[in-house]
């Protein structure tokens, strides 16, 4: 304390602390003793911690500390904690049949809370976040199901897939009319016009209906059906409803017809355990358009 | 000019000090029994309340005042408030600041003196301390004399007894968060959770150490109340004064009678040291008011004490304001205004903030909507060309029983209704059930002709209402085409 260049101040009795701002003084008004004491407490606090904690980085890792802590090992610990209380839960979704799942809130809501979250993984990247689907990629909140949109239904598509390498999946294929010569240009040009008119959708000036309908008795109502409302089992859509999964104008059924279409829905049965297959079935189900 | 000083010749003084221990005397008189008074209030009521029952129907918790952290509930005699209701507590903090401020405006710090748990604690504290240890020259003697085997045994009750106020303390804030008499039973049993003893642990050792260690240092350096409350200080609030125009000059009761026999002017004040001797935050009070002073008026019982006996009017000491002082010198009447433009403008703001708050509990729904719609996508066309919106719907049912609601839309002409999972339907409406004191979430979908006019956005109304009660509760939002 000798180093101070302070002096006494008469008016307050204080020693100053040798610092003077535009000749105003500042007094040496000491901390309380156990302001400091608290002060290096924390400091010893601090200390402390390097030792218990990982703290410092290193050239290679960084020191662990004597605790081994790790915010990572937390994380591992509180996600087995979180799967050990899903758990009974998600038994009793795995557990309950498909159809009380939706009259059950409790279990209604655990299906579309765990079924939104496995969407978002594993379903999103082709359906899209909000399920909305793209061109190829079918919308799941509309009411037009390719495969049948009954829970048992959806179930069994997320289950075994559509064309995909599992031996239950769905099988069915739209033939290439046009590339492997089975119908001539013209002819597709007439038959997309009459799959057009199905819908209500306009025709070609001068084409030829008669022609069309017979064209596709011939060769597309043995999946499409008669009046061309499709066929679940065969994953052939509804050619009369105002859903088109690749598109409705000419061009695109003509390239439909001449090439055929033939999306792919991989089998998730393996990939995702039961019961989170059943939660993304209520949830699909649950978007509006289950039937 | 600074005249450079020898080293030698000035005291530097220390770099930190140390702790000037207070030594409280015992004192009686108006005052002391107000505090009395309100310290057993305060206390009582701080130890008591969570062991006052209110009946809620079977089912709720049937504790008058419970803070329910795991189901997000607070519970306060009549009134039930749900999280999005925290505003109540906002509103509670502005009431209490401003009823602060208007004491502050009326009475200086009364709070200080009376009515904050550091005072009353510490009050506690200083009870027992005189209770083991004796009075302030007893205790002084015996810290000087040193330890003894009498002192080791005083010191060793005096904690006990303190650190068995503050595990009292501890215990009763904990009993706001449970059930009290179940978590009373599992703590005497070790069955009680162990954040009810952590909590109990922590509050035992902060009243210990604020009560009994700190004392007036937590009004000096912790507090930011007395720095605050120097700004919002005026002329007119009164403070706990030492009356300098009747107690200067000071002298001793011999030379003051001996004065007053000669006719000569006499000051009151014999320098007894008595307001000294009782102040629990060690201050002179004759200094004038200062950052320090808690106002508890303890000196004032002290110093009328000496007046009585020295057969001098009392209230040498006493609640003035510097105004007083003045005018007296002057030879003018006292004048004391409580109802002036500041103390109105707190009363007001008071009531102000009071009515809104009563009104906004008055008023509040026991049945509460809330629409989200559909964000991705915010509408689907169906099949047949009619379009869907749909909507996550969330209910609160706030009232202590199951009920069941009907579901109203009011929005797209002809459109049709449907809540997943719901088959129930009444009079054409949906019907759900809810739960008692709890919120569902539905998935309501609606569907429109594809006639509507798709070109802009429709209103549209959900309303639920619970016809057996008469509640009801509507919310807004759009109907979009695609």
């Amino acid at each position: 304390m000798s180093d101070h260049e302070g002096e006494f101040d008469k008016a307050t009795g204080k020693t100053t602390t040798g610092h003077s701002w535009d000749g105003i003084k500042e007094l040496n008004t000491p901390l309380p003793r156990w302001w400091v004491m608290t002060f290096y407490l924390t400091i010893v606090w601090a200390i402390g911690y390097w030792v218990v904690y990982p703290s410092w980085p290193l050239v290679q890792s960084y020191a662990t500390g004597v605790m081994g802590y790790s915010s990572r090992a937390d994380v591992a610990i509180d996600l087995a904690n979180l799967e050990k209380i899903r758990g009974g839960k998600m038994a009793a979704l795995g557990a309950a049949p498909l159809a009380e799942i939706e009259k059950d809130p409790a279990l209604l809501a655990l299906g579309r809370a765990r079924g939104r979250v496995v969407f978002g993984d594993n379903c999103a990247p082709c359906h899209g976040t909000g399920a909305t689907g793209a061109k190829g990629f079918p919308n799941l909140n509309d009411d037009d199901w390719l495969w049948g949109g009954t829970l048992e239904q959806i179930e069994k598509t997320i289950q075994f897939g559509a064309r995909s390498a599992h031996a239950e999946s769905h099988e069915g294929s739209m033939l290439a009319f046009g590339r492997d010569g089975m119908l001539k240009k013209p002819e597709i040009e007439t038959v997309a016009n009459y799959v057009r008119s199905l819908s209500g959708l306009p025709t070609a000036k001068g084409y030829d209906a008669n022609a069309g309908q017979k064209l596709f008795a011939d060769n597309c109502a043995s999946c499409h059906g008669d009046a061309g409302k499709g066929n679940p089992d065969m994953g052939a859509p509804n050619l009369t409803d105002n859903i088109w999964l690749y598109g409705a104008d000419e061009a695109t059924v003509v390239e439909t017809i001449t090439n055929g279409r033939n999306g792919v829905m991989p089998a998730w049965i393996g990939r995702l355990d039961p019961a989170t297959i059943k939660a993304l079935t209520v949830y699909v189900h649950s978007l509006g358009g289950g039937q | 000019m600074n005249k450079p000083v020898a080293p030698e010749e000035f005291d530097y003084g220390p770099l930190y000090a140390a702790q000037k221990k207070v030594y409280p005397q015992k004192v009686s008189g108006r005052y002391r029994n107000v505090k009395w008074a309100l310290m057993a209030v305060c206390l009582g009521i701080y130890y008591l309340l969570p062991f006052v029952r209110w009946n809620r129907g079977p089912g709720a918790p049937d504790q008058a005042v419970l803070v329910d952290l795991p189901n997000s509930r607070f519970y306060f005699f009549f009134i039930e408030l749900w999280p999005q209701e925290v505003y109540f507590f906002t509103g509670l903090l502005i009431l209490a600041a401003l009823a602060l401020f208007l004491m502050n405006a009326v009475g200086g710090r009364v709070w200080c003196g009376y009515l904050c748990p550091q005072t009353v604690w510490t009050d506690l504290f200083f009870a027992v301390e005189r209770l083991i240890e004796g009075d302030r020259r007893e205790r002084m003697k015996k810290e000087a004399e040193g330890f003894t085997l009498q002192r080791v045994v005083e010191l060793t009750m005096k904690h006990s007894i303190w650190l068995l106020i503050a595990w009292w303390t501890g215990g009763a804030w904990v009993l706001y968060f449970n059930d009290a008499p179940t978590l009373v039973r599992e703590l005497v049993t070790f069955q009680a959770p162990a954040l009810a003893y952590i909590w109990i642990a922590i509050l035992t050792a902060t009243t210990y150490t604020l009560a009994g260690w700190m004392r007036e240092q937590v009004c000096l350096y912790m507090c930011p109340w007395p720095r605050i409350q120097a700004a919002l200080t005026d002329e007119w609030a009164l403070n706990v004064t030492y009356k300098t125009d009747r107690g200067e000059q000071r002298t001793s009761l011999k030379k003051a009678a001996e004065l007053r026999a000669l006719g000569q002017p006499a000051g009151d004040c014999i320098d007894c040291y008595q307001c000294v001797n009782v102040c629990p935050v060690g201050i002179d009070i004759r200094n004038g008011l200062q950052m320090d002073c808690i106002q508890c008026g303890l000196c004032i019982d002290a110093c009328d004490g000496v007046m009585e006996k020295i057969g001098r009017p009392t209230r040498l000491i006493g609640y003035d304001t510097d105004i007083n002082i003045a005018r007296r010198k002057a030879g003018k009447p006292e004048i004391y205004r409580i109802i002036r433009p500041r103390t109105v403008a707190y009363v007001g703001m008071i009531v102000a903030v009071g009515a809104v708050m009563l009104y906004a509990l008055l008023n509040r729904s026991l049945l509460d909507i809330n629409v989200l719609h559909d964000r991705n996508p915010v509408a689907v066309r169906l099949s047949d060309g009619s379009i869907r919106n749909a909507y996550t719907v969330r209910l609160l049912n706030k009232r202590g029983a199951g009920r069941v609601v009907t579901l109203d839309v009011n929005g797209p002409a002809n459109a049709a209704v449907h809540v997943v999972g719901m088959d129930a339907v009444s009079s054409g409406r949906p019907e759900i059930v809810l739960g008692r004191d709890q919120t569902t979430e539905l998935r309501v979908l609606v569907t429109a002709p594809a006639a509507i006019n798709s070109e802009k956005s429709i209103p549209l109304v959900m309303r639920v209402t619970d016809s057996a009660h008469g509640d009801m509760a509507s919310a807004t939002d759009h109907f979009v085409a695609p």
